[in-house]
């Protein structure tokens, strides 16, 4: 909701642009390859102690510092990226996909299945996020499938809610009635009737939830739950370096940078979208 | 029209006592699913396997979940808490102090954060679309938008590394004085503070911008009351409602932010010990503080869902 720049706004190919969002777009594309293409493009391997000091600054060569090994650690942030990014793209894939789907298929049916699903769903969503990763986390030992689905777990609660609001709003149109007295059945009517009415405000929604679960797992990450050594995602690489602190290393800082630039730019290019897309009630 | 409020508030409580049992069923499950048998890590390499299962019967190890699961909430009824698998003291003794240091931690940033994010959540409301409306906004949505580890960092480094007005730690047994006092606390509540502050700050501007664009606020500024009369006497009253269940819901993110403040600047407070607890599979401990966090958490959001009822005038 940041307080749109009018000034900014540039109309290309007759749709309007704003820069803002423009910029956003690029810093959300810039990590997505960074997170494709990171093992060919890492000018240290990862494990590699390069430096014969630790928590190094800044200088030719080492251009992110070294870590609290002398490791590099630009190559441990451009590696860092696909960890974030994977797992939070793989769980927020599946959270929004079984929060959808669910939430239209109670909208539709409605009755009994609606009402258990809503309460259940409601119960979960009353368990602190971080509680419950601690919990499994611990419960079950931590892997990258058991950090997904865990923060798919997580976050399908609020996609299923965001879902079934929209679609029981499309569900009192007249368009659903005559489709069901035409005789379609439930996926038909949830695949061509709803979903294409509330898709975009879905999409802006994933966007959100993508960032809570970057982090959520960067939180867990940090407290030494997620993402188990030698592998390292963003919340482990803070995590680990936390000692430079006193020295203000940039071991610290960089990526916790990273993962506010991810965050942000997702967040203000979901508040630049053009309102039509944005809006919840679309 | 009365008692339909009743009944709706009466409804909710309802659905929030549902709500704790499946909660409580969740943790203790989650919990019983932690990896290895724990009598055998209690008793170490060495033990018979007679004794192993002689303490997996005498910890009832060996009754169904869902009986373990009963004498678990008939205990917790009778105020007992169970005895941690760690140190062989009682869950409560071990909770007691440190529930009192969080509550503390929790209480002080309430006490900061309410006046200052309602004070600036309202004022970038009425000053909407100025300069310092757009600060306050960007600030909260970055704050929001970063890990709490993150604010708590930069905290670290502006106040302790460039500053060097604070420690970085935090030891409760230290402080001799009143200065002592407030330089320990000093940095988790300023963390805390922002976190928190950043959820309210956004929620309070937008209920009252939601007020300030009715017609009946239009209504007194046709009239020509004053723009601060306007606010105070005609746009507050009725923001009200959501404003506190904004405030409410707002501290519901303590909850998830204690636990990150506690580890990192090691507070002695039940966060820090759940977190040490889930290193050393300390089953009863973490179920004790997992309950008290979800039971902590379940009080605001349903004391926010009922404000949110009363508050609405077409039930009242």
């Amino acid at each position: 909701m940041v307080a749109r720049v009018a000034a900014s706004q540039r109309s290309f190919l007759g749709r309007s642009y704003n820069l803002v969002g423009v910029v956003a777009a690029l810093v959300i594309l810039a990590w997505t390859l960074i997170a494709i293409f990171a093992p060919y493009i890492i000018p240290h391997s990862i494990g590699d102690i390069v430096d014969d000091d630790y928590f190094g600054p800044m200088r030719q060569g080492l251009w992110l510092g070294s870590d609290y090994l002398g490791r590099d650690m630009l190559s441990r942030v451009l590696m860092g990226a696909r960890y974030t990014v994977g797992i939070s793209l793989a769980a927020v894939s599946i959270a929004c996909f079984s929060g959808v789907v669910l939430g239209m298929i109670a909208a539709v049916t409605g009755g009994w299945f609606d009402a258990c699903l809503s309460r259940f769903l409601d119960a979960m969503n009353s368990i602190p996020s971080k509680l419950f990763g601690l919990v499994v986390v611990a419960a079950v030992g931590s892997s990258i499938p058991v950090l997904i689905l865990t923060l798919a777990v997580i976050y399908i609660p609020g996609a299923y809610r965001f879902a079934r609001a929209l679609a029981v709003n499309i569900n009192t149109m007249d368009f659903m009635t005559v489709a069901r007295v035409r005789g379609e059945s439930t996926i038909y009517l949830i695949g061509s009737e709803i979903l294409p009415n509330i898709i975009r405000p879905v999409l802006a929604d994933f966007g959100l939830r993508f960032v809570f679960i970057v982090l959520l797992l960067s939180g867990l990450s940090f407290l030494g739950l997620g993402l188990q050594p030698p592998l390292a995602d963003w919340g482990a690489l803070v995590r680990e370096n936390i000692g430079g602190l006193p020295f203000a290393a940039p071991a610290v800082i960089v990526p916790s940078l990273a993962i506010a630039s991810l965050t942000i730019s997702v967040n203000l290019l979901i508040d630049n979208l053009p309102k039509k897309i944005r809006d919840r009630d679309a | 029209m009365k008692s339909g409020v009743f009944n709706l508030v009466l409804k909710r409580l309802a659905v929030a006592v549902v709500t704790l049992l499946i909660v409580l069923f969740a943790v203790f499950f989650a919990t019983s699913m932690l990896p290895g048998d724990t009598a055998s890590i209690l008793l170490g390499q060495a033990a018979t396997p007679e004794a192993v299962a002689g303490l997996r019967e005498a910890m009832h190890l060996n009754d169904p979940a869902i009986l373990r699961f009963l004498l678990w909430l008939f205990g917790l009824l009778h105020g007992d808490l169970g005895t941690s698998y760690a140190n062989e003291m009682p869950v409560a003794k071990l909770i007691g102090g440190r529930f009192v240091n969080t509550m503390e931690l929790a209480g002080i940033t309430t006490l900061l954060s309410v006046p200052l994010a309602l004070t600036l959540g309202i004022t970038a409301a009425m000053l909407r679309g100025s300069i310092y409306d757009r600060t306050v906004t960007i600030l909260s949505i970055g704050v929001i938008s970063v890990p709490e580890f993150m604010v708590a960092t930069l905290a670290v480094l502006l106040f302790a590394v460039y500053l060097k007005w604070l420690p970085a730690l935090s030891s409760v047994n230290e402080a001799h004085s009143l200065t002592d006092l407030v330089r320990i606390y000093a940095m988790p509540v300023i963390t805390l503070t922002f976190v928190i502050s950043a959820q309210m700050i956004r929620m309070t501007r937008a209920a009252v911008m939601e007020t300030l664009s009715t017609p009946y606020v239009e209504m007194a500024l046709l009239k020509g009351a004053s723009r601060s009369r306007m606010v105070l006497k005609h746009a507050l009253p009725n923001a009200l409602g959501p404003i506190v269940n904004a405030i409410a819901l707002s501290l519901s993110y303590l909850v998830g932010g204690v636990i990150i403040v506690e580890t990192i600047f090691n507070y002695p407070g039940i966060a820090k010990l759940m977190v040490d607890a889930v290193a050393t599979r300390d089953l009863p401990l973490i179920q004790s503080c997992a309950m008290i966090f979800c039971l902590g958490y379940l009080l605001l959001i349903t004391a926010a869902d009922i404000v949110a009822i009363m508050s609405n005038p077409r039930l009242r």
